[in-house]
């Protein structure tokens, strides 16, 4: 009840926005409140000061003081501690699921100050600390676990000091566009679908140009000249020629050709069998109730293999 | 934010730090104690072996509580709530768990540095707590800085600190200040050390040894001579035969003073002595706190002087007191127990059959003392039952208590009026300060006698003994090997110098800092031009004055973020698109400089080997890896060269 009353509270008091880009933590994103422990020292000095008072002890009067103040003035350290870092978020490879997502921000300090003890956290409990140097540009990896596959957001962290006395806790929101891709856990090993490897040999078909094999999807990272300028003309999409010397011996990762199991299971299963297939340097197509993708073999065409696992029934 | 080793020994050292001041006064076990549980802790923490068990921290814990109760004989109060204190919190160390304990303990800390100000409120003491703090703040700091080394840290927490001086600086002076106490003290919330109100034999004497000041005394004009400061204290009236004590006075009626001539007006600075008199010089007249007159010229404050007090008096060094002393009074004056000292009795009665006058017979007593070959010593013989027979008639030595109290015995045994008072001699002259010293071993006894045209009267036995006592001070009139305070002997001259220069400057501590009560406070703020004082007012100043400061530091520490190192080589090359863009020629967006420097040459084909030559030197430094410090100065000189 608490716990929800205090998240609405955040949501409406601290903006939500996702951002692009690098982000300089300013005086207005930075927040900052007293811990705990600050109401305990703030507690310790009344009972000085009371004494202070009661006994004369104008020595007494002057310690308080400089507790007190240093206490004050460490809220300003704490500020600085934070103040005018730069941030922003780095590539992020994709995992599969029950493994760890490692997003990895940059942490850019540009002061000719050292920052100390920087928490990032999200609301999962999940924590790294770091320092930052000076002058000097710091990666750090933030650790989500990925239980499942398709996109999965790093939300909001919060950045936290409570440098240097750990009597207020300065924090900033960030919440970067960044995601990781999370594919399907690979199933158990499981020998490829026998009526692929036609000739049984599951040798590695020797890639040639000596036979047009026919139009694919274009992939990121195709050569140009073997785009179908042709076939882009006729409106037909970008798409990639293909060329083979062993045309017939191509592997067909096929959804329908599956036993009737749970479509997760079927797409665990499908992903060991691209892994399977990439390593042993098969050309493998997969075929999908949403659409195919033509047979190939590198490392472009598992990446996109994968992903259309790991988005299968999603949003792209 | 782990308890590591080293943050460990910075807790061991801050309670050490915080301790070590305490070791003057608490038992010798206790302090024992703590070093040996502080060196468990080192050593456990050195080794990286486990913490001891539960049941046997528990035992110890127990065991120190009970040992406690045995020798304090009660838990409460302030000299055991801070041996408790000290105890336990080095018993936390060894209990040391999570950082919240570490927390806890540098909390305690801070509050074991406040409980030696009870003690000591000195300008040493102030330094040690300035060291104490520092390692406090850089044990603090550790616990945020994770595995920060020792010198970075001890940087972090300077400038806390050094942030921290002015900033309290500005609240010492402007912070309201309550008059104390809020609530009711225990007992033994002072030291005490000083005159008391009974005088024995040895009573005085012990005081000669010791060095400490009793007060001090600035004249504002007349500075009168050595031979008149009788500081005067409690006076002495009822005799049992061994112990004067003051006993109760058996009228309330006002001493009276008449004749009166110079007057002598100066301030008193009294350390407290948390009994209820107040020091002045005979007689005094007035004085600027609140105080009563006893009818004995007795000033008394209406509390216990527990803390520094300073207060204005004026004395007349020439008069006649008391001349109409009532008869219950005289009767007291005349007061001997019987039975005591017979010899000195009759000495007395043969003296009354000579005189004829009581002046006389005093005259006749003071060559007694001066003729009978007494002498003045620390050291007397102990004395019996008949303690004044003995030292009149046999061992003949004696320090003032002596002589003050038999000659007041003598006096009344021959119908003379007189009572024994009680208080300071003399008193060192420090120049740099401008005012008198007057330590303990200043102490001194003296009687006064009440004639019927003069009323009371000071005769100082102690002067026709040992006239260099009141002329030049105690050191001058014993012999040098009297067992006195070394610095109440006559020191060489520099270190007297030295004791006095810094006197001088431990009174404007003790005025300044110590003594900065809401009296002060009002003088002060009141020179510094603020007028109509109030509470609000100052308050109203002190935020000011915080935010003032802390505005400044805030644009000092977060113009270090800002400053990036400035580039030398793009701000350069700037300056000749600058000049460029003036000539109608700007730098495309898109342009890099090798392309822009060839549209310049196009344009201009006489600036075009200039140009070429800074757009090729400018991409070697900023491109070609070429290192700054071989580069950028010829590359400036050809951007200054650079003309249109």
């Amino acid at each position: 009840m608490l716990r929800s009353f205090r998240q609405k509270f955040r949501n409406w008091a601290f903006r939500r926005t996702v951002e692009t880009g690098t982000v300089v933590l300013n005086q207005r994103r930075i927040y900052i409140l007293p811990t705990r422990q600050g109401f305990a020292f703030a507690f310790v000095l009344v009972l000085m000061l009371l004494g202070d008072i009661n006994y004369n002890l104008n020595l007494g009067y002057v310690l308080t003081f400089l507790l007190a103040t240093t206490g004050g003035i460490s809220m300003l350290h704490a500020f600085r501690n934070m103040a005018q870092i730069e941030i922003h978020a780095g590539q992020i490879e994709p995992v599969f699921a029950g493994e760890t997502a490692r997003f990895v921000f940059h942490f850019n300090n540009p002061g000719s100050l050292e920052r100390h003890q920087i928490h990032l956290h999200d609301d999962d409990g999940h924590h790294v600390v770091f320092d930052l140097p000076a002058q000097s540009s710091t990666p750090v990896q933030f650790d989500i676990p990925a239980p499942q596959r398709g996109w999965l957001d790093s939300g909001r962290l919060t950045l936290h000091t409570e440098f240097p006395l750990g009597l207020f806790h300065a924090w900033s929101y960030i919440h970067f566009d960044v995601r990781c891709l999370v594919y399907p856990t690979p199933a158990a090993p499981q020998p490829l679908p026998a009526a692929a490897t036609q000739d049984g040999s599951g040798k590695l078909p020797a890639r040639g140009d000596e036979d047009f094999a026919g139009l694919r999807n274009y992939v990121a990272g195709d050569a140009m000249p073997r785009i179908a300028w042709k076939a882009l003309a006729r409106e037909q999409g970008l798409q990639v020629k293909q060329f083979s010397a062993y045309q017939g011996q191509e592997l067909w990762l096929d959804w329908s050709q599956l036993p009737d199991i749970a479509p997760e299971r079927k797409l665990e299963l499908l992903t060991r069998w691209v892994l399977d297939a990439d390593v042993q340097g098969l050309q493998y197509g997969l075929r999908l109730p949403g659409g195919d993708v033509m047979p190939q073999h590198n490392a472009a065409h598992r990446a996109e293999c994968l992903r259309r696992l790991a988005l299968f029934g999603g949003e792209e | 934010m782990k308890l590591n080793a080293p943050l460990t020994f910075g807790l061991i050292a801050c309670i050490l730090l915080v301790s070590a001041p305490h070791a003057e006064h608490l038992p010798l076990w206790i302090s024992t104690v703590c070093v040996a549980l502080l060196a468990w802790r080192a050593y456990l923490t050195w080794g990286g072996y486990p913490l001891p068990a539960r049941w046997l921290l528990l035992s110890v814990t127990v065991a120190c509580v009970l040992a406690i109760a045995v020798t304090f004989r009660t838990l409460f109060g302030r000299e055991v709530g801070v041996a408790l204190l000290i105890l336990l919190s080095t018993l936390k160390l060894l209990e040391l768990k999570a950082v919240r304990d570490a927390t806890v303990l540098i909390y305690l800390s801070c509050f074991i540095i406040i409980t030696n100000f009870f003690y000591s409120q000195s300008i040493p003491t102030a330094m040690f707590m300035l060291l104490t703090l520092l390692v406090i703040m850089a044990t603090w700091v550790h616990m945020q800085t994770g595995t920060l080394a020792l010198r970075p840290r001890l940087r972090i927490a300077i400038v806390l600190l050094l942030q921290a001086i002015p900033l309290s600086l500005i609240i010492f002076v402007l912070f309201p200040r309550v008059q104390g106490p809020l609530w009711g003290m225990p007992q033994d919330a002072y030291a005490t050390s000083g005159l008391s109100d009974t005088m024995a034999p040895g009573s005085v004497s012990k005081l000669s040894l010791s060095d400490a000041v009793a007060f001090r005394v600035a004249f504002n004009d007349t500075v009168p001579l050595r031979e008149q400061m009788y500081w005067r204290g409690p006076v002495l009236w009822d005799y049992d035969g061994m112990t004067w004590t003051r006993g109760n006075n058996a009228t309330l009626r006002q001493p009276t003073l008449s004749d009166t001539s110079l007057p002598v007006d100066y301030t008193v600075t009294l350390e407290p002595h948390n009994k209820r008199w107040l020091f002045a010089m005979d007689m005094p007249a007035k004085i600027s706190i609140s105080a009563e007159m006893a009818p004995d010229f007795q000033l008394l404050s209406r509390r216990p002087v527990t803390a520094r007090t300073r207060y204005d008096a004026s004395s007349l060094l020439s008069y006649r007191a008391s001349l109409e002393e009532p008869p219950q009074q005289l009767q007291r004056a005349l007061t001997l127990p019987q039975g005591y000292n017979p010899q000195a009795r009759r000495l007395a009665a043969e003296w009354r059959v000579q005189s004829d006058s009581p002046e006389a017979l005093i005259r006749t007593a003071l060559a007694y003392f001066n003729q009978q070959e007494f002498e003045y010593t620390l050291e007397p013989p102990p004395l019996g039952i008949n303690g004044v027979d003995e030292f009149l008639f046999e061992t003949k030595k004696g320090f003032c208590e002596h002589y003050a109290g038999s000659f007041v015995v003598l006096m009344r045994a021959a119908g003379i009026p007189a009572r024994v008072v009680t208080g300071y001699q003399g008193g060192e002259f420090n120049e740099l300060g401008g005012y008198f010293i007057i330590r303990q071993a200043d102490a001194h006894a003296w009687a006064e006698v009440w004639l019927r045209e003069r009323g009371w009267v000071r005769v100082d036995p102690t002067a026709a003994i040992s006239p260099e006592r009141i002329q030049n001070g105690l050191s001058s009139a014993l012999p040098d090997n009297a067992a006195l305070p070394f610095m109440a002997r006559n020191p060489p001259e520099w270190l007297r110098s030295m004791r006095l220069n810094w006197d001088a400057l431990s009174n404007q501590w003790n005025q300044w800092v110590l003594g900065y009560n809401t009296e002060r406070q009002f003088a002060f703020l009141t020179r510094m031009g603020m007028e109509e004082i109030t509470w609000q007012k100052m308050a109203l100043n002190m935020l000011a004055g915080i935010a003032l400061l802390v505005g400044v530091f805030t644009l000092v520490m977060l113009r270090r973020l800002a400053a990036r190192r400035t580039d030398a080589v793009q701000a350069a090359w700037l300056k000749v698109c600058r000049k460029l863009e003036k000539a109608g020629l700007p730098r495309a967006p898109h342009e890099g400089p090798m392309d822009y420097a060839a549209r310049i040459a196009a344009a201009h084909p006489d600036l075009a080997e200039d140009i070429y030559d800074i757009a090729a030197r400018y991409a070697s430094l900023r491109y070609g890896g070429e290192a700054e410090q071989d580069g950028l100065p010829a590359f400036k000189d050809a951007v200054r060269a650079f003309k249109l």
